[in-house]
């Protein structure tokens, strides 16, 4: 065989690896994806009867999600705001709150930045879920028990961390020349973060925000604790306790998984790009 | 006219600007000290009241030696323990590696990758709770997709996943593997693409392909945020609850619970808080020493966070 056959033919079983792995990295990926959609069009009697395809697709899980008519559902859309809210509230602060002390430590350059940066760090590589039990104990005594703001300020505590490297890191691009301008013009140190700092910021918000908003979305451990009515809990937890009740009907379940899986899809996908930067940004020095 | 007489201008400019900037700095110190105060108070205070005060104050919940003694003496301990060592060395170890290789397959060019990819992030995308309650439903023993689609094609029953402890493990290590791969293999894509195509350029010269260009040429490069991933990952997994939570729910019979989910079962469902601190305090002697490896990893700047 020639070297050049040879080699033809190595690219030739190279793409037909490449197709076997995409084809098993596809059913890999989708198959609870799958799942999920598969129960959610059935019947409550068809769940339990082992289809693999539904033999009779409906959307009446998905109307009884919409019209709340399943008293396990009662709540929904309620505790779809309440997600909302506090995911909304934690991007804010964690914007607000990394965006503030990174300008301090970046830009006005005060002696402890160092030490801040380290407490950040700090904060960033302690498992949030060891802290749970103490937390609980100690929102009580904020007298914050069974309060929204409980869970937004634990959520705040444990997103600024990543907020202010990124921050950090981002800030570095923007020329100290831009401060020391305005500085002579005589801007104080407010109007120089708000008017020139922050809108030079923009990507490195739009980043963190997606982030922090999502990682509220998606939380359940510190929700599932300090909240406890059902006129408080998240949609997560709203879905756990779902699960764990005696009679479940899995369509309305799976149905109501998806209504609360979509809007962080969309979110993801429309700030993508930002999100990949803000990422790698954070995982690799180019 | 010389080169020195273009040189002039901006020289003194330059100076009349680093005598500005030493202005601002003097300044700063006198008049915008309280400014500065006033950019960090905020962290600082979520700091005191949100990680300072809980971890002093679960330390203090956990430091009664009754509380280790009835730890120890639990029969579910040993078994959490080992549970919380298999979780973490299969689990972190085989979806980094499997990242590793993936991020190499994302980099072939093409529409079709671009698409697989947007496919493949999906796990990550979706929120936990959910596709973890579907992994929990399709390895129902019963009803579930898996053991449904085994006997829709060889009319065989399938194992009950989730009612034989070992198999309940391994669900849980394979769905965490599921949800994480995604983000490990962006991490990696994006290390790999900042190394030099020159480099594999020159290895190919070489006569290095295949396997000796990702032995040689690739691993190399990544070695070292590789090693950052991996102690990065086992903190986090180490705190991981909802997998266990939700996929096997520490069942049957509490074979299958970590110390993350131990803790809170202590605390919450037995009313006990001070076992459940007990309970992740004794994860403590893992967790310290790769919270140092990693901070000197990090010191020596060659990865950032």
């Amino acid at each position: 065989m020639s070297p050049r056959t040879r080699a033809h033919l190595r690219r030739r079983l190279g793409d037909a690896g490449a197709v076997l792995v995409g084809f098993l990295l596809l059913v890999w990926t989708l198959l609870p994806l799958y799942e999920m959609v598969l129960v959610a069009v059935q019947e409550k009697e068809d769940v339990f009867s082992g289809n693999i395809w539904p033999p009779h697709p409906t959307l009446s899980a998905f109307v009884t999600v919409f019209k709340e008519s399943y008293w396990y559902l009662a709540n929904f859309w309620h505790q779809m705001g309440n997600s909302l809210f506090i995911g909304a509230m934690v991007a804010a602060g964690t914007l607000m709150i990394g965006s503030t002390t990174s300008f301090a430590i970046s830009r006005l350059r005060i002696k402890l930045g160092w030490l801040l940066t380290n407490a950040a760090l700090l904060t960033y590589v302690i498992p949030a879920s060891f802290l749970a039990i103490p937390f609980f104990a100690i929102m009580k005594r904020y007298g914050l028990a069974d309060n929204a703001w409980s869970v937004i300020a634990v959520e705040v505590t444990f997103a600024t961390p990543y907020a202010i490297f990124i921050f950090q890191q981002y800030s570095t691009s923007i020329p100290h020349e831009l401060d020391e301008a305005a500085r002579i013009d005589g801007a104080s140190p407010w109007q120089i973060y708000s008017r020139i700092w922050l809108p030079l910021m923009a990507p490195a918000l739009v980043a963190v925000g997606t982030y922090a908003l999502l990682l509220a979305w998606n939380e359940y451990l510190y929700a599932f604790l300090l909240l406890s009515s059902d006129q408080t809990i998240t949609v997560p937890v709203a879905l756990g306790k779902f699960l764990n009740s005696d009679e479940s009907p899995w369509n309305y379940l799976m149905a109501a998984s998806i209504v609360y899986a979509l809007p962080p899809l969309a979110i993801y996908y429309a700030f993508r790009r930002y999100m990949t930067a803000g990422l790698t940004m954070g995982g690799v020095k180019g | 006219m010389t080169a020195q007489d273009h040189a002039a201008p901006g020289a003194s400019h330059q100076v009349v600007r680093r005598v500005v900037a030493r202005g601002w700095r003097q300044r700063l110190f006198a008049a915008d000290s309280l400014w500065a105060a006033a950019f960090v108070l905020p962290y600082i205070a979520v700091f005191l009241a949100f990680v300072v005060y809980p971890v002093v104050y679960g330390l203090w919940l956990g430091s009664s030696p009754a509380s280790y003694r009835s730890l120890f003496s639990d029969p579910i301990y040993l078994e959490t323990l080992f549970n919380t060592v298999l979780f973490l060395a299969v689990g972190v170890n085989v979806k980094l590696f499997l990242a590793l290789l993936l991020s190499g397959f994302f980099m072939r060019p093409g529409w079709l990758i671009k698409g697989l990819m947007l496919v493949f992030i999906l796990p990550w995308a979706v929120p936990a709770i959910p596709t973890f309650i579907s992994i929990h439903w399709m390895l129902n023993g019963q009803w579930g997709l898996i053991n449904s689609a085994i006997w829709n094609w060889f009319q065989m029953d399938g194992p009950p996943w989730l009612d034989t402890p070992s198999l309940a493990m391994g669900s849980v290590i394979v769905a965490y593997i599921w949800k994480w791969l995604p983000f490990w293999t962006v991490i990696f894509l994006a290390g790999r693409m900042a190394i030099p195509k020159e480099l594999y350029e020159a290895a190919e010269m070489d006569g290095a392909t295949g396997l000796k260009r990702f032995a040689y040429v690739t691993f190399p490069i990544m070695a070292n945020l590789y090693t950052v991933c991996t102690l990065l990952s086992t903190i986090w997994t180490l705190g991981d609850f909802n997998s266990v939570h939700f996929v096997s729910g520490g069942g049957p019979a509490l074979q299958t619970h970590v110390l993350a989910t131990l803790g809170i079962r202590d605390a919450f469902e037995l009313g006990n808080p001070g076992l459940g601190m007990a309970a992740v305090i004794s994860a403590l002697p893992l967790l310290i020493p790769l919270v140092i490896l990693l901070m000197r990893r990090l010191a020596r700047g060659e990865v950032q966070l």
